[in-house]
């Protein structure tokens, strides 16, 4: 798999893991988890995935991005 | 220091705290009851002859030197049985013992070789000291009767003989392979004159039977008998060193016994609290790799990996080094290097390979081996504790009742401390493996599990829920416990959670094919069987769902109260020496050293004010995201120190091409490993006989390691990394390692005790070690957890997505064996390949019948990612529908078949779970065949003309 598809698989996978929350819940700490342990040229790469509109984003998955590139655009300079 | 062999009390310490107090020859005396009387004496520096007791090993009172006499009891006891009373008057020197012990000494020197001067123990043999301390001037039966002296060497074993003419059946081989090593593998064959020291059958010698070449035997013989093959070589020592074992984490220290510069012997040290002077096959004897002809010891350059390596000063590889990272950055940026830190260096070395990374190469691409092994520990632990290390001592492990024992192989693995285990369950302790394979721990002498749960590869967490299912809705749980320790409100959530009758093991057999009564009598010997103990290896954390597995294995000490106190605790059997120490040092991308995230602003400025140097605020890349970047031509540069990644990591096809679209490959090493096929620059390295420094083991404990010689390359390791980093330009002056751990506890919390001066003086220290345990701590978590509360979490089962099918319908899981570690670069350049040659897949009898395969074959190994060829081992070791193998040998590269699957928290990869189609073969894989060319190629050495 290329790497931008692993990334949304990662992502995925987090999901999963994180399937035993509530949907908000859920997208708080899948985002928490990639700003606390990915590169940022990973976050930039995943947060292009939900502009793009990639399909194999799970719907949780895409609520986290959301929250990661909102997040991501408050910090910017 | 001299040479001096250690002392040796005669028989082990008394653990009693109740005194009492006695007269041995006139002076007075207190010890612990219990205490025999000739520790007694030794203890005050009184010797008493002795020849079959020895302070490992339970006394045995046979050899009949050790008598004595006391006032107001009859006969003259053996003081090695004799164990002291209040007011006892003890005499070991009258005319009356003098006589006697001399009689028995005459005895035993009328059957044994009078070659003193040219036997390889003289001046290091009891029998040959206490002869002379019992006075034996003459033997008055001669030399002519019925004797044992024509008797052959067996010499079969590759590091000691066994010359049963010079035995004198004190039965010490025999004991100490009993009570110390736990393997029975020896025995006394026949009776009174007939009376033989045998390795298991008549017909074995010791390399054919069940000897695991621990060297127990070797170091308990009071004679030349079993005796080190360096030593007869060499000769004896004429000094030692204390150190720490390089292999694996449970950390034994030895007695290096030299004999000028060279290396004689490696001696366990009975001091050393890991090991309690025990040792392996690997620490004991497998150091030949240190002086191998195929180690590299001159610096190599070339500009590409098709060409010859070409041998240059250490000033132009630095320089040349310093050059490419700095070109490389300014063409594609500064996050485009990185580097990765070794668990087998010490804890300075890789303190400063983290260091250049965030310091000189301004970013956090930092990471360790301990990616591909132990990151769900560090996630697990410290999310549900606070901390990401193991809870006991090993010395813990003598006071449990239960252990429960998961994803780990510890006979194999971490034999010394399995050693210690099998002497717990001897004692009486229960054992609950959870293997898919029947581990030798399952049943072996004097052991026998009490549960064995054979659960599907990939199933871990649903088989840990079903146990806290059965803890919880049984009423199993330690209520006080949790409400005092832990987290209520997250504690009712998860035993909702895990109380739900999908999580029964009813429901889930059918996953996880472990019978679900067996299951329950498990989870009810776990939680009421008193002190339990978890102890647990890479079958818990190289799993797509290792992270939750470590934390659900938490939960259930927490729902047991099973921590906080010795006996009980969490405990991750770490692989490499120092897997503990490189993640305690910040190797991390996302962590500084003592567990402190890059984000942390107060963190970030304490190492800015001591570093002079801004830090990058963001996490770098993990190993599987920098050969990812690579692909995609983001990531050009990185320095690797001590680890071999193209072997070890997952997806070799993968790891070579990542590595082949970087620009600059530095390779830190010993030996041109399988990474260093796809290097630019090659430093060679140090061995840890030639370097200072510090380990930490599996239980927190730091420890020194001596250097007993001088690198052959010149320079030791963590002198490379510093030169390399002046080629960079950062001014670092780093005169001694014990400077860098200084650093370390100056930014290091939980080192803030540690320095060389008190670890020399207390011998080893378990962080965290600072002003409130100045001493360290062995335990952890027993007031409090680190974190406040204990954190319960829900640990839903999500099955792996790597399945089987009609193309591939066996599942691959792999491990280590006893004789080789790791990938083996050590090992394999040992004696102990006589042990293992070759990787070895194991197969159920039956899916070998189904496919027409018996042992010996050479079969085909195929799964998505690739195949590679290896001869079978038909066995039901393994289940139906389950095969194994080792990673030890790049002619086999095992990972060539495992996947990109990794766990979800940290990207540890699923090596435990492949799913693959094993067939008859022929021969090599095509790809086994390209990369030996490939590898033969790649590791040319230009010869300078002058050479020629």
């Amino acid at each position: 798999m290329n790497s931008r598809d692993n990334l949304i698989y990662m992502a995925n996978q987090i999901a999963r893991n994180f399937a035993t929350l509530d949907d908000a819940a859920a997208a708080n700490a899948i985002a928490a988890h990639i700003v606390k342990y990915w590169d940022p040229r990973m976050r930039v790469k995943i947060i292009d995935s939900l502009e793009q509109n990639e399909s194999k984003l799970l719907p949780v998955s895409r609520n986290a991005v959301a929250v990661l590139r909102d997040t991501h655009q408050s910090d910017a300079p | 220091m001299g040479y001096e062999p250690q002392k040796d009390f005669g028989t082990p310490a008394s653990r009693s705290e109740k005194t009492i107090t006695l007269t041995i020859d006139g002076e007075k005396i207190n010890v612990p009851e219990g205490t025999s009387v000739m520790r007694a004496a030794a203890e005050m520096d009184t010797h008493i002859p002795k020849l079959c007791a020895t302070d490992n090993i339970k006394s045995f009172g046979s050899c009949r030197l050790c008598l004595v006499e006391i006032d107001d009891v009859r006969g003259t006891p053996a003081s090695c049985t004799t164990p002291v009373a209040n007011g006892m008057a003890v005499h070991t020197q009258t005319p009356k013992l003098q006589k006697l012990r001399k009689g028995v000494m005459e005895l035993y020197i009328s059957d044994h070789p009078l070659d003193c001067l040219t036997c390889s123990a003289n001046n290091d043999c009891e029998l040959q000291d206490e002869a002379a301390a019992v006075g034996l001037r003459d033997v008055r039966y001669g030399y002519e009767g019925e004797n044992h002296l024509g008797l052959e060497t067996d010499s079969s074993n590759p590091y000691f003989d066994f010359d049963p003419s010079k035995c004198i059946a004190c039965s010490r081989c025999v004991r100490a392979c009993d009570e110390v090593q736990g393997t029975y593998a020896l025995t006394i064959e026949g009776r009174g004159f007939g009376s033989m020291v045998s390795a298991g059958t008549p017909i074995d010698d010791f390399m054919s039977s069940e000897c695991v070449s621990c060297g127990a035997c070797v170091q308990a013989c009071p004679t030349a008998t079993l005796q080190e093959k360096s030593v007869k070589e060499i000769g004896l020592p004429d000094k030692s060193v204390i150190t720490t074992c390089a292999y694996c984490g449970v950390g034994c220290t030895f007695r290096a016994e030299m004999r000028g510069e060279q290396l004689v012997r490696m001696v366990p040290w009975k001091d050393g609290k890991a090991n309690r002077g025990h040792s392996c096959v690997k620490g004991r004897f497998a150091w030949g790799y240190a002086n191998h002809k195929e180690r590299i010891l001159n610096p190599m350059i070339r500009e590409s990996i098709d060409q010859p390596w070409r041998e240059v000063s250490w000033e132009e590889a630095f320089s040349h080094a310093a050059s490419e990272i700095q070109r490389i950055q300014e063409k594609y940026g500064t996050r485009s290097v990185g580097g990765i830190t070794s668990s087998r260096c010490t804890n300075e070395e890789t303190f400063l390979v983290q260091k250049l990374i965030r310091a000189g190469f301004h970013n956090n691409n930092v990471d360790t081996c301990a990616r591909v092994c132990h990151s769900p520990t560090g996630y697990g632990l410290k999310t549900t504790f606070g901390t990401s290390a193991g809870t006991q001592d090993f010395d813990s492990v003598e006071q449990s009742d239960v252990m429960l024992v998961i994803g780990a192989n510890p006979t194999d693995a971490h034999p010394v401390f399995a050693s210690r285990m099998k002497k717990r369950l001897r004692e009486g302790a229960k054992l609950i493996v959870i293997d898919p394979r029947r581990i030798d721990l399952v049943r072996m002498p004097h052991v026998e599990a009490a549960h064995h749960l054979p659960l599907q590869p990939g199933t871990n967490v649903a088989v840990l829920t079903s146990l806290a299912h059965v803890i919880v809705t049984e009423g199993l749980v330690d209520e006080a416990f949790i409400r005092e320790r832990c987290d209520w409100d997250e504690y009712q959530d998860w035993a909702r959670f895990v109380s739900d009758e999908s999580h029964s093991p009813e429901h889930l057999e059918a996953i996880t094919k472990v019978p679900a009564e067996e299951l329950r009598r498990a989870a009810r010997l776990y939680a009421t069987g008193g002190k339990s103990a978890i102890y647990y290896g890479l079958g818990v954390t190289e799993h797509s769902q290792g992270s939750s597995t470590v934390m659900a294995i938490a939960n259930l000490a927490m729902a047991t109260g099973n921590i906080g106190r010795p006996g009980v605790g969490v405990n991750p059997l770490r692989g490499q020496n120092n897997v503990q120490g490189a993640c305690d040092m910040g190797s991390f991308p996302h962590e500084l050293s003592g567990y402190r995230h890059v984000s942390d602003r107060a963190t970030r400025k304490l190492f800015e004010d001591d570093w002079g140097v801004t830090l990058d605020p963001e996490p770098g890349l993990r190993i599987p995201n920098m050969l990812d970047a690579a692909v995609d031509g983001e990531f050009k540069a990185l320095y690797v120190q001590g680890e071999d990644i193209l072997q070890s990591d997952p997806n070799t096809k993968h790891v070579a091409a990542g590595l082949e679209a970087m620009e600059c490959v530095i390779v830190h090493d010993l030996f041109l490993n399988e990474t260093a096929n796809y290097a630019h620059i090659f430093l060679p390295g140090s061995t840890f006989l030639e370097k200072d420094g510090t380990f930490t083991n599996a239980e927190r404990r730091i420890q020194l390691v001596r250097k007993v010689m001088e690198p052959m390359n010149g320079l030791q390791d963590w002198e490379v990394t510093q030169e390399l980093a002046r080629a960079m330009g950062l001014d670092w002056n780093y005169a001694h390692p014990s400077q860098i751990m200084d650093e370390v506890a100056r930014l290091t919390p939980t080192f803030a005790g540690v320095s060389f001066d008190r670890l020399g003086e207390l011998g080893s220290i378990q962080w965290p070690a600072n002003d409130a345990t100045p001493d360290g701590t062995p335990v952890m978590h027993e007031t409090g957890f680190v974190r406040g509360k204990g954190k319960f979490v829900v640990t839903d089962y999500v099955p792996t997505d790597e399945k089987t099918g009609p193309r591939f319908p066996l599942l691959l899981t792999t491990g280590r064996i006893l004789s080789q570690y790791n990938v083996g670069a050590q090992t394999r350049r040992t004696e102990n390949s006589r042990w293992h040659e070759e990787d070895i897949l194991e197969m159920h009898p039956s899916d070998a019948e189904n496919r027409g395969l018996k042992t010996g074959d050479w079969t085909n190994l195929a799964s998505r990612s690739g195949e590679t060829t290896l001869r079978l081992l038909v066995t039901d070791r393994v289940a139906p529908g389950v095969v194994y193998t080792t990673f030890h040998h790049p002619a086999t590269q095992a990972n060539v078949v495992t996947t990109e699957f990794s766990d979800w928290a940290t990207n540890c990869p699923e090596y435990k779970v492949t799913a693959v189609q094993i067939s008859p073969s022929n021969g090599p894989s095509d790809w086994q065949e390209d990369y030996e060319a490939h590898s033969e190629r790649a590791r040319r050495i230009e010869i300078p003309e002058s050479a020629e």
